[in-house]
């Protein structure tokens, strides 16, 4: 930062020494002054605009008045924010917008911002006559956003929210003068446009004419006035938006976006208008057992609304007894690597820990696995192996200051939208973004250039880009010597992966490649991101490797824009692996097979801890299908949705002599439970997760949960308990003292900081510092304190197109809906936005397959075949599909290869063979 | 499964969010715009007008093929062709406008030839005879108010004093011919760009030629008066690359001199781009010809390519835009956002646009005219041009000169020059009419009473303390027989279809001020409350001077508030 020389003006005759770069609304305001304003707002990203001619001050020697919004202050500029003519022409501003609106009797929003500064000035509503158009009529066509544009005054706020912050490029303003207004697309309506619902403009909106459609009447007036607001963090992806819940009588209304260190006050859709799931009729309310009349059956069908055609209700007391009960039966019959349990990278950072400190303790086995597995395995054994950790190196708001950005393998507009609008930031900035990925996807508008190269051959490619950044010395020297290794080893092994040679294998031109290169390597900082495309591959620890070969390479690791930023896909991915929901790994990634890491926590817990690793996710399912694993715990997970080649998992699951799950709704996994304890959602929960930058932050309690369902926390105790283990928490934040103890990751953040903040990052140094954002400035947490460049070899996918098969499968996530979709398609909006099971085509196959779009098709894999809707998909090359797994009608995981990577045990999820069987 | 989700009944989406370009629509665009890869942001308006040319109108579909072609969002694209009024948009399952358009200009010269008479004749005309072939619209000022009434066929101009005028000449189309037009050669056969050549092949002192501009009393002839060797040392100061927009986007009501010039001499506003590219330093120059003189456009082509080839031009590039029917667009700041394919809002100030204007760039902004005497200036002399006025008022102007004179025109006299000595120059008044008012400087510049008929028409002095502005230069006289109320409405109106709608005293304002003056009894106290709003609140020049028109009518005719009873003049 450098330091703005202040200069002095003079306010309505006060002398006010203010910096040079601030305008005179903000000096005002500073000094007390709410100088009225429609077009500004006063935000983060917002540009001040100066169109509403609201906030009109008098300037000495000026000829007319000036936007204080807008203009800079100067040295000795004498302002008269009080003078007759700037308050008549603020007030006349104001009236003339108000005779075009509809009467306040009838407005929409009554409290909104134009009406608020209206009475402040006194102004009079029907000072001039209304125009003659007629008003425009309701836009109901969205889900989830009101539009009354007969409330628009074209302040275009709404216009900068979807293009320059959110950059979802959508609204505009069209026409001119009198007859100019907000459009969207081509003048669509909202809900056959290519809004991407993050309602950054409804939060923008001074008047009303964007609204949440939950807090209007079917007259479109303002009915609901929230009671409460609670200050918590979205529940979904691993970018961790702050947010603020506005709740009326014990049920959330709306959402809107808080100012958090990574979001800035911005929310996608998901996180502004998926909170409804929590109030859904399909939500457990009671304990429940199983009824012995009714076996178990892989390809069981089930209403989740009705438990009670396989479960009958139970009291907590006798299902909590039963659930330990059955656990600890399998554990002195079989012994305790009999047993497994799944934690939830949905869950709290607390949860996390409880649950691997029951399964370590009260089971006695490492069993212990999340969806990290499914995710990010083999990225974070790829960083583990090469550069000691395994979070991300910056925080990904860095990319402010990247001069070049690649993101592969990752669709961070539909997955990690607000992260995304960061990235489209920086680009539109002046950053040269690339994209690398096989599909098509929204960020491509931004690039530099997309390479779009031919799924599976990621190693081949980046051996390329590595192998012209050696060639033609583009790396950077000084770096390389003092924090890398393995530079030789590297350049042996991508002498021969020239762009002509890997061009073959990838499908990208030799020169394209270069660009890449040349771009990347040259850039004073840059950044790489990466999702599930780099990870859920077999090879997906290589392609993580030559990830971080390309960074330490071009020495872009631990300064300002430059890192590298695996996209966590959960709230609290990165919480629940720190918290060692991890197999091999204890609380802050210390190996299980390390006797004295052993000591030091059986210390704290009281149990000696099993020295052998434990299972992963997809072996845990392997171990049951086999018989090896009896009974597993499964807390927030659905293996029977997320899990590759489901046939085989539910199988799995029905084979277990004891399964107990605890969630809020009765998945596809609880299907097969013995015992169901109705557990809480993340609105009715205090407790911390650690979002995709280590920012570590409070979640608050909104709502009650319903009926009898109680606090995870609580539940897991209890069993742990019942199985002997005498634990005494009474709140969330003695876990997370205890977790202080244990963790040293978790230096310098206090629960009383979190409450006090809201967000903490570590590293912190102590409780006075601010966490640290950009990580490995100065060498790497590994022995030799260097990071390693591990070469990585091109091996194909295990299950390539052949004659029978002939097509690509890949899967994945939309926008609109999270996981398996447990949540979002009970959030009414998103599964109104997206409501049907479809499958992603190119129109080549299309055509190829004599296919049309929404025609229902039968996709088959060696794994087993689904019924599923067509849907075209520009983004994708011919010969690939992609599925979203989000759909318990058609679940894509039916199809997909278990085949693992050998390193990290991910499954291959982007990658199956398939055919279309008409 | 859980069948209360999967059981309701669900349409699918099956395509993306929004609209797909079709790719039919997408080859036929492509090849539309096969030679004008690769395809640049900036140019967005111009590929609007390939478009518009080839299939007279913009579909929704061929609008999202270039959308997809350019990488562009769909409202980017369509807030863009909706600002401008030779653009139809046409919604899917919307009639395209037939394919001839007749644009009957209403601005004031023409409305007072009788063109509101005959725009209804016509619309009426076409309406039973050929409504699938022809519309009539009515349009702003074509700047060509000395031959008023005029209209336009397509976007060329052609007088047309009667309906029987039109009949004839939709049996036929219409061509304009620039006769007089001094082509390359002969320009250079007569002493043109000597200067240039010798600025270009001998080394020089740009600063002993900016100070001769310097000392001229050449001012910005497009309006705003800013003395023109003060901009260009201003510009030259600034870091490089520098860039030029030439402002011959000539739309103030009245004003038709760069029509005039560059009709007849275009080489000498070439040649003072030349000129600046040498003293000033440009990277790349645009030129910004307004849409409405199609011929000038074609002619203009031809001339730079001749200019390109002789080598004269090397040192700049030189691109030619055509503007797309937006009098806002003569704003500098606004031409500027036009130039690079945007809506054209006029922006704030500061920053000026010398230092941060098109592209972000320092930019020299002149009119056609301005450049015009460049040439003849720096060759024979600030004293020579000084001269050619008095001493309170030096050098010439170019006055152009409608309404109710003999034999209207453009006037070159000398700066300063009074309403009086421009109906003389002009033959006096026309016949049976008799002086009643006049307008100093178009559409914005007020209205002044015949007893001020003598105030000198320059920058400043006494016509500022009348309250009016001499502008363009655009003297507009009125009569006897003219209805003042009428023509404040007629000008306001303007104002209000002109207006960008970026700021709400100029959009709102405007709106409310032509249907205040409407109204049987207009409410003098809200007219006078919305003037002032628009006058100190707006944004640019247009809202701030819109109501200058209404205020002198108010001041200097107050017995003429309100429309007469037999009055139809209301009809937009």
């Amino acid at each position: 930062m450098t330091d703005t020389p202040l200069i002095t003006v003079h306010i309505d005759g006060k002398q006010i020494t203010a910096p040079s770069d601030k305008t005179i609304w903000q000096v005002c305001a500073e000094n007390g002054l709410d100088i009225p304003h429609l077009c500004y707002k006063d935000d983060t990203g917002y540009r001040p605009d100066g169109n509403c001619r609201a906030c009109m001050v008098e300037i000495e020697g000026e000829r007319v008045l000036a936007a204080s919004c807008q203009r800079i202050i100067t040295a000795d500029m004498r302002i008269k924010t009080a003078s007759e003519r700037a308050k008549i022409a603020r007030k006349t501003v104001i009236e003339m917008l108000l005779a075009d609106q509809p009467p306040r009797s009838q407005a929409h929003d009554p409290n909104s911002t134009l009406w608020h500064y209206a009475d402040l000035q006194g102004a009079e509503a029907n000072r001039f006559s209304a125009k003659d158009a007629s008003a425009p009529n309701a836009d109901d066509s969205h889900p989830a956003i009101a539009v009354n544009m007969d409330a628009c005054i074209q302040c275009n706020l709404c216009v900068r929210a979807c293009r320059e912050v959110q950059v979802n490029d959508v609204i505009g303003l069209a026409g001119r003068g009198v007859d100019a207004k907000i459009i969207f697309d081509f003048d669509d309506d909202l809900g056959a446009s290519s809004c991407v619902g993050c309602g950054e403009c409804v939060q923008a909106c001074p008047t009303g004419a964007l609204m949440p459609k939950t807090v209007l009447d079917e007259r479109q007036k303002l009915a609901i006035t929230p009671d409460r607001q609670v200050d918590s963090v979205c529940p979904y992806c691993g970018v961790g938006c702050q947010l603020t819940f506005h709740i009326k009588e014990d049920e959330i209304v709306s959402v809107s976006g808080r100012k958090g260190p990574a979001n800035q006050g911005r929310l996608c859709v998901k996180g502004r208008y998926g909170f409804d799931y929590i109030h859904h009729p399909d939500r457990l309310t009671m304990p429940l057992i199983r009824r012995e009349d009714v076996p178990k059956s892989a390809d069981d069908s089930f209403d989740p609304a009705n438990p009670f055609t396989h479960f009958r209700e139970a009291s907590w007391e006798e299902a909590l007894d039963k659930a330990a009960a059955g656990f600890s039966q399998i554990k002195a019959r079989d012994g305790a690597n009999a047993l497994a349990g799944f934690g939830s990278a949905k869950g709290t950072n607390e949860e996390a820990y409880l649950v691997q400190k029951f399964v370590r303790t009260a089971f006695g086995t490492n069993n212990v696995d999340h969806c990290t597995r499914l995710c990010h395995a083999s990225s974070v054994a790829a960083l583990l192996e090469n550069i000691g950790s395994g979070a991300v190196t910056a925080s990904f708001s860095q990319v402010e200051f990247s001069d070049a950005i690649i993101v592969i393998g990752a669709n961070p507009t539909a997955n990690h939208p607000v992260a995304a609008s960061f990235i489209k930031n920086a680009a539109k900035a002046g950053a040269k973004l690339y994209i690398l990925d096989p599909r098509g996807q929204a960020l491509d508008r931004y690039a530099e250039a997309s390479l779009n190269f031919r799924p599976g051959s990621d190693v081949a490619l980046l051996n390329a880009i590595i192998n012209v950044i050696i060639a033609e010395e583009l790396y950077d020297k000084d770096y390389l010597e003092r924090h890398t290794e393995g530079f030789e080893a590297l350049r042996r092994a991508t002498t021969s992966a020239t762009p002509e040679a890997m061009s073959a294998i990838c499908g990208i031109a030799p020169e394209k490649i270069r660009q890449v290169a040349r771009g990347f390597a040259s850039a004073s900082a840059g950044m790489i991101f990466w999702g599930m495309g780099v990870s859920q591959h077999t090879h997906g620890t290589d392609n993580a490797r030559s990830l971080i070969s390309l960074a330490l390479l071009t020495g872009n690791v631990g300064k300002s824009g430059a890192g590298l930023h695996p996209l966590r896909g959960q709230n609290n991915v990165q919480g629940a692996s720190d918290a060692g929901l991890i197999p091999m790994f204890l609380p802050d990634y210390k190996s299980v097979t390390d006797p004295n890491v052993r000591e030091r926590f059986a210390a704290v817990w009281g149990h000696q801890i099993d020295s052998e690793k434990g299972l992963t996710v997809v072996e845990i399912t392997d171990a049951a299908y086999d018989g090896h694993i009896k009974g597993i715990y499964v807390m927030g997970e659905n293996p029977a949705m997320s899990d590759p080649d489901q046939a085989h998992a539910r199988e799995a699951l029905c084979r277990l002599d004891h399964l107990v799950v605890q969630d809020i709704f009765l998945t596809e996994t609880a299907i097969f439970a013995d015992v169901v304890l109705p557990a809480s959602a993340f609105a009715e929960k205090t407790g911390t997760v650690t979002n995709t930058d280590r920012r570590v932050q409070l979640g608050r309690i909104a709502t009650s949960p319903p009926g009898d369902a109680r606090q995870d926390w609580w539940i897991i105790q209890e069993l742990a308990n019942r199985m002997g283990m005498g634990w005494k928490y009474s709140h969330p934040k003695d876990i997370f003292a205890e977790m202080r103890i244990v963790m040293p990751s978790l230096t310098g953040i206090t629960w009383q900081r979190l409450e006090a903040e809201g967000a903490v990052t570590y590293p912190c140094a102590d409780e006075k510092s601010a966490g640290s954002d950009i990580i490995f400035g100065d060498g790497f947490p590994t022995p030799s304190g260097k990071g390693r460049m591990t070469p990585a070899s091109i091996l194909p996918p295990d299950e390539v197109p052949d004659d029978e098969y002939p097509l690509i499968l890949s899967t994945g996530r939309l926008l609109e809906h999270w996981h398996t979709g447990s949540m979002t398609r009970r959030s009414s909006a998103l599964d109104q936005i997206e409501p049907v099971a479809e499958i992603h085509m190119s129109r080549d196959d299309i055509n190829l397959y004599q296919l049309e779009a929404g025609k229902m098709i039968i996709v088959e894999t060696r794994r087993g075949k689904i019924e599923v809707a067509v849907r075209i998909d520009p983004n994708l090359p011919a010969g690939m599909m992609f599925m979203p797994f989000c759909f318990s009608e058609a679940p894509a995981n039916r199809l997909t290869n278990p085949a693992l990577d050998p390193f990290g045990k991910i499954p291959e999820l982007k990658f199956s063979a398939a055919r279309i069987l008409a | 499964m859980p069948d209360s989700v999967a059981a309701k009944n669900r349409k699918g989406r099956f395509q993306p969010k929004g609209r797909m370009a079709s790719p039919d629509a997408i080859d036929r665009i492509a090849s539309l715009l096969a030679g004008q890869q690769p395809l640049m942001r900036d140019r967005l308006i111009e590929y609007l007008h390939v478009i518009q040319d080839e299939y007279c109108h913009l579909s929704a579909e061929n609008l999202s093929a270039l959308a997809s072609l350019m990488n562009l969002p769909l409202a980017e694209i369509w807030e863009v062709a909706s600002f401008y009024d030779h653009f139809d948009l046409v919604k899917d399952g919307e009639t395209p406008p037939p394919p001839r358009t007749i644009r009957v200009c209403t601005s004031l010269s023409c409305m007072m030839a009788g063109a509101d008479s005959l725009l209804s004749e016509l619309q009426s005309y076409i309406q039973k005879s050929c409504p699938e072939d022809v519309r009539v619209v009515a349009a702003p000022c074509l700047g060509a108010c000395d031959k008023a009434p005029v209209i336009a066929d397509g976007h060329q101009m052609t007088p047309a004093s009667s309906l029987e005028d039109v009949k004839t000449l939709l049996n036929t189309s219409t061509q304009s011919q620039l006769t007089q037009t001094i082509r390359f050669h002969s320009y250079c056969e007569n002493g043109g760009y000597e200067l240039a050549r010798m600025l270009r092949d001998t080394p020089h002192d740009s600063s002993h030629y900016l100070d001769i501009l310097d000392k001229a009393a050449l001012r910005g002839l497009g309006g705003a008066g800013f003395p023109t060797g003060r901009k260009w040392n201003i510009v030259a100061r600034q870091p490089e690359p520098r860039l030029m927009a030439v402002n011959g986007d000539e739309g103030e009501p009245g004003t038709f001199k760069d029509r005039h010039y560059l009709s007849r001499d275009p080489h000498r506003m070439l040649e003072g781009i030349l000129i600046a590219g040498h003293l000033v330093g440009i990277e790349t120059c645009y030129i910004y010809i307004r849409d409405e003189y199609p011929e000038i456009i074609a002619m203009l082509r031809e001339e730079l390519d001749a200019l390109n080839a002789s080598g004269l031009a090397d040192h700049l590039k030189i691109e030619l835009r055509r503007g797309a029917g937006a009098y806002i667009c003569g704003e500098e700041s606004a031409m500027i956002e036009s130039i690079e394919g945007k809506r054209g809002l006029p922006r704030h100030r500061p920053p000026y646009v010398a230092e941060n204007g098109l592209f972000g760039r320092p930019t020299l902004v002149n009119n056609v005219e301005t450049l015009f005497w460049i040439r003849d200036i720096l060759q024979q002399g600030a004293d020579w041009f000084n001269a050619q006025g008095s001493a309170k008022h030096p050098g010439f102007r170019s006055y152009s000169v409608s309404g109710r004179v003999a034999k209207p025109g453009v006037i070159k006299a000398p700066a300063g020059s009074t309403a009086k000595d421009l109906i003389d120059a002009c033959g006096g008044m026309a016949e049976g009419h008799q002086l009643k008012a006049y307008l100093p400087g178009g559409a914005s510049g007020g209205i002044l009473p015949a007893s001020k008929a003598d105030i000198p028409l320059d920058f400043g002095g006494a016509l500022a303390e009348e309250g009016c502005f001499v502008g363009s230069h655009a003297v507009v006289i009125l009569s006897d027989q003219d209805n003042m109320w009428q023509v404040a409405h007629n000008l306001l109106r303007f104002f209000r279809h002109e207006s960008c709608g970026q700021c709400t005293p100029c959009r709102t304002g405007t709106d409310k001020a032509v249907q205040e003056m409407a109204s049987p009894t207009p409410n003098t106290e809200r007219l006078t409350l919305l003037s002032q709003i628009m006058a100190d609140a707006s944004i640019c020049g247009l809202g701030q001077a819109a109501s200058n028109p209404l205020i002198s009518v108010m001041k200097h005719f107050p017995e003429e508030i309100g429309f007469p009873a037999h009055n139809e003049g209301t009809h937009d």
